[in-house]
């Protein structure tokens, strides 16, 4: 299981509390989509994904962007019980959706690209360090119900 | 994977207004890669990893020069990364997957310092960039 110690958890939840979920949602599943083309996958019925202004401005990709992000704040509200929080969605995205793991990675690590954009010197070393952390926590919970 | 010539110019852009910060950004991504992927530490007993260590920062400055010089020779990574990928193969045998925690501390520097410049396109470009450079450090490991 992982632990956060409480400077972790302070540094991800004052990021988290300047984090638009409906904005910066669309920014994140937007530039995985655009930076890992092979994502786009799973989304064939999103319609025009087809140059990098279409995917970030589409509105199916911002409001499941918002979705993603969302359930990314029960995380954060979570921090020490990641497995039991995503334990169903886990299971969602083997059975249902057959979405490789692999992808909950990339998408982590896009997101932490976008706060760094979005918070700049203020997401200092210290900060991503605890942001990777909790990053790789929801992909491996995320992972955990595959089988 | 190849670099279109997009890709190019976005690199070239992109690293225009890094300037004479190469050396400086090198070690930043450093320090946040070995603060965020322990692992990484393991290459460097030999080193002071604390914040602001002089090994880093010099460290840093060789990553950045390494990355200017592949910047102006993108139609000839290899040839202009031959010495590198042989020193990484035959002496220092970083494992591969340390490439990508490096490249990905990267990007992050990058996208704290120039966020403005930093979009999506752009994104997409330096992380091939990134790939490739990496690809090419790893190729004659075996």
């Amino acid at each position: 299981m992982v632990h956060f110690t409480a400077e972790e958890k302070t540094a991800v939840t004052h990021v988290w509390s300047k984090v638009n979920v409906e904005e910066d949602g669309g920014e994140v599943l937007g530039r995985l989509l655009v930076v890992y083309p092979w994502t786009q996958r799973f989304f064939d019925n999103f319609g025009n994904l087809s140059s990098s202004s279409a995917i970030m401005g589409n509105p199916k990709v911002k409001a499941h962007g918002k979705k993603v992000l969302t359930s990314f704040g029960d995380a954060v509200k979570n921090m020490d019980n990641l497995k039991g929080t995503f334990a169903k969605l886990s299971e969602l995205h083997c059975d249902k959706l057959h979405v490789d793991p692999e992808n909950f990675r990339l998408l982590g690590n896009v997101m932490v690209i976008v706060l760094a954009s979005h918070f700049g010197k203020e997401f200092t070393p210290d900060v991503q360090a605890a942001w990777q952390k909790l990053v790789a926590g929801v992909a491996n919970a995320m992972a955990h119900k595959y089988h | 994977m190849v670099l279109s010539s997009s890709d190019k110019s976005n690199v070239k852009a992109a690293w225009d207004k890094v300037g004479g910060n190469a050396g400086d950004y090198g070690a930043e991504a450093l320090e946040r890669m070995f603060l965020s992927f322990p692992t990484t530490k393991t290459y460097f007993p030999h080193f002071d990893l604390s914040h602001g260590s002089a090994q880093v920062k010099g460290h840093g400055k060789k990553v950045g020069d390494a990355l200017s010089n592949a910047v102006g020779h993108m139609d000839d990574l290899p040839g202009a990364l031959s010495a590198l990928s042989d020193l990484h193969a035959h002496k220092l045998r970083v494992d591969p997957v340390n490439f990508k925690l490096l490249s990905h501390c990267l990007l992050v520097t990058l996208a704290c310092h120039h966020p403005g410049d930093f979009t999506p396109a752009v994104h997409a470009s330096l992380d091939k960039f990134l790939a490739t450079v990496s690809t090419v450090l790893v190729s004659k490991y075996r």
